[in-house]
């Protein structure tokens, strides 16, 4: 027992502070994509995920980027990757960057917001991703992160939650699970799409054993990323609630 | 045929009639021989099964290949490790293996199947009740479906079928190597992109005949270190939190993420993806970077030793451990299980020291194990400090020289089979390729491939309480079992 009590003190008191002003992506990271340039031809043919868009209206989708950094090697004068962080979208054409400002998410309306805001439990559902993306929402609950403070939490059952996290591209084998889920989830409810895999495919796009969400599932809070980083994943779900600007 | 590993041969070279390519198949893993891999590629109307044979202790490969047209000799019955293999030939192509027992489903990826309907075994009795999990777990995990036979607490048998994350990989490789390849090898098993990236760009340079710099193997041998540190450390802190011992769960639940922060500290992905590609990798680093690895390796290897080794000292968790999901040496070999499942049931099995090739000549690890949760988990602490020992001996003194080179056409004709020991234990890509030198066929064997049945076995007699805890002794993948 006192070898547990000085092992505490020796591994210290952990958590960071979150928000804070000096956070950002590792240096070698890929965050938050500036246009500079709207000419993307070179970038467009070097994405092998159709992500980019050349022509009249350039811009680049980050809800189909894997974040391999093609785009910015192949054309360094179009495309460069910042280091923030903040790169989730209330809807699916916020996802696309244009030569403007990136535009983040909105918080709820202030009904849900009084429901969720000071308690939030979500439901996480893998369909058919690779576990990166899981593995980095299971991170938030460490002491580093400690999810619990701002009162958001994963629950075990549907019936318990207030929204459902989707990651994976959605295989065609997981679909029925997936809708099942949703449906257990007593209303109302916020749905969230975490990753590249979940929005759009992502290094799976194409694939006929991968269906994508149902349609008639609605979206209200896309995170990209392949996986994202669980400052990203953290920062959508805070800003989703209302917790934070 | 004897082979290399991560060299092209013929596969040409390697036909056999049918009736002696089974006799063959029959006494080499009589002799001792582990199939790696066993798959049927499709030749002109018909089929060719091609399986790769290692013998571990003497680092030899061997591969051997026969024209199919219809059902075939099941070795199942005589030599279970192939269970997996016909079933998933079977499967893929329709070639049925005349013999086998246990003929299911496995990733659910044919016409009218239906994800988890299969059927199952059943034990009758008036007091025998069955027990049904998923796909949907209660944690933030992956899908899969548990059915436990069970008596009260007792589990008499324990079914896992699986294939809810089949997203059709392999196929996607033909044709390649492509602009997308890399990157569905990166994701094949999320936790383990850096050793099936390497895997993968070892059977593209084997194909391609290049000599990629020691500099390079070096930075490759980096990631897939750190990130058996990392998934280690994570599991062990998972396994703590199985027994409520709280302690150790919170510690190494932040130093898993340390870890992969010196991941991203090498090429911006805490997963390290964006490093690898065919002729060597895509990030270097300098004297600086060196310097902070090496400091933050050094503070998280003590804060890592300082919780594990509350885990050894602490009754209560002794007390879960020992004796908890016993895997006998006999069902281990037989099952053919890699990694470190293999190893704590004593079998003496590592692709860095039966297979060396840089950067891990002269590697060494001890092996013991009487096979349980508690091996389970003190082979994870072994490998831990080795492979702290290997990140710091190249941080030390990293080869100078290029980190890349240029990788060309490949050989045509040719087969390459590649090995690399990622954290779960043995992967294994075999790569096929046509007249004009592009891929024919790419298959992919992740190490929860062998290793799910292991944990199916663990249950065996154990309570059905314990099954959290087993299950995070192996911590298989789901994703990289179903492709």
């Amino acid at each position: 027992m006192i070898k547990a009590l000085l092992a505490r003190i020796k591994q210290g008191y952990r958590t960071m502070e979150f928000p804070a002003p000096e956070l950002k992506l590792p240096h070698r990271g890929l965050g938050v994509p500036r246009l500079k340039s709207r000419h993307l031809e070179k970038a467009a043919a070097a994405c092998p995920y159709g992500g980019i868009s050349a022509g009249e209206n350039p811009g680049l989708d980050l809800g189909r980027c894997v974040f391999c950094g093609a785009c910015a090697k192949a054309a360094p004068e179009a495309v460069e990757f910042t280091r923030e962080y903040k790169l989730c979208a209330s809807d699916r054409g916020s996802l696309v960057v244009t030569g403007g400002e990136y535009r983040r998410a909105e918080t709820l309306g202030a009904e849900l917001r009084g429901l969720f805001g000071r308690s939030f439990r979500l439901r996480q559902v893998s369909a058919g991703g690779c576990n990166a993306c899981e593995a980095d929402c299971n991170v938030l609950a460490t002491p580093a992160w400690d999810l619990g403070r701002f009162g958001v939490q994963f629950v075990a059952s549907p019936r318990h939650a207030d929204g459902l996290l989707i990651t994976g591209p959605v295989t065609r084998n997981m679909e029925l699970a997936l809708r099942k889920t949703y449906d257990a989830l007593p209303s109302p409810k916020v749905v969230i799409a975490s990753g590249a895999c979940a929005i759009s495919g992502g290094p799976y796009a194409g694939h006929e054993e991968c269906v994508g969400i149902p349609a008639d599932i609605p979206v209200d809070m896309y995170i990209p990323g392949c996986p994202p980083h669980p400052l990203s994943i953290l920062d959508a779900l805070l800003r989703l609630i209302g917790r934070i600007d | 045929m004897k082979i290399e590993h991560q060299a092209a041969f013929s596969l040409g070279a390697s036909d056999l009639e049918p009736g002696l390519f089974f006799e063959t198949a029959a006494s080499r893993l009589a002799a001792g021989g582990r199939a790696v891999s066993y798959f049927a590629v499709p030749e002109a109307g018909a089929w060719r099964l091609v399986m790769a044979v290692a013998f571990d202790r003497e680092g030899r490969l061997e591969a051997y290949s026969t024209r199919a047209e219809g059902p075939f000799r099941a070795l199942t019955p005589a030599f279970p490790q192939l269970h997996l293999f016909e079933r998933e030939i079977y499967e893929q192509s329709g070639l049925k293996p005349e013999g086998h027992p246990w003929l299911k489903p496995v990733r659910f990826n044919t016409a009218g199947a239906v994800p988890g309907v299969a059927d199952y075994f059943a034990v009758h009795g008036s007091q025998v009740h069955e027990v049904a999990v998923g796909p949907v777990h209660a944690g933030v995990i992956e899908p899969g479906h548990f059915r436990f036979q069970c008596h009260g607490e007792k589990v008499f048998h324990l079914e896992i079928m699986l294939g809810y994350q089949h997203r059709g990989l392999e196929k996607r490789f033909i044709g390649g190597p492509g602009a997308r390849c890399l990157r569905y090898a990166e994701t094949l098993a999320g936790d383990t992109s850096a050793g099936h990236a390497w895997a993968y760009c070892g059977a593209v340079e084997a194909l391609a005949g290049v000599n990629v710099p020691p500099r390079a193997q070096a930075l490759r041998g980096l990631l897939l270190e750190l990130e058996r540190l990392a998934n280690h450390t994570g599991d062990l802190g998972a396994l703590a939190g199985d027994v409520a011992y709280l302690p150790t769960s919170s510690f190494c639940g932040r130093l898993r993420g340390d870890l992969l922060n010196m991941t991203a500290l090498v090429c911006g992905n805490r997963f390290g993806r964006n490093m690898f590609k065919p002729g060597g990798v895509s990030f270097d680093l300098d004297p600086a970077l060196i310097k902070e690895l090496k400091l933050r390796l050094e503070a998280a290897y003590r804060d890592v030793q300082n919780a594990v080794s509350l885990l050894w000292e602490t009754a209560s968790v002794r007390d879960r451990f020992e004796g908890t999901g016993v895997v006998p040496k006999e069902a281990a070999e037989g099952l053919g299980l890699v990694g470190p499942a293999a190893r704590a049931s004593g079998v003496g099995l590592d692709t860095r020291r039966n297979f060396p090739s840089e950067p891990y000549q002269g590697f060494t690890l001890g092996v013991s194990g009487s096979g349980d949760v508690y091996s389970r988990a003190y082979v994870r602490w072994l490998e831990i400090q080795k492979s702290a020992e290997l990140v710091t001996g190249w941080l030390d003194a990293l080869p100078e020289g290029p980190s890349e080179t240029e990788c060309g056409a490949l050989k045509p004709e040719s087969a390459a089979v590649s090995l690399v020991e990622g954290w779960r234990g043995q992967i294994c890509h075999v790569a096929l390729t046509d007249a004009s030198g592009v891929f024919r066929h790419y298959k992919i064997t992740d190490p929860s491939f062998h290793n799910w049945q292991g944990l199916a076995l663990a249950l065996r007699n154990g309570e059905i309480s314990d099954f959290p805890l087993c299950n995070k002794s192996f911590n298989l993948s789901y994703c990289g079992r179903d492709l």
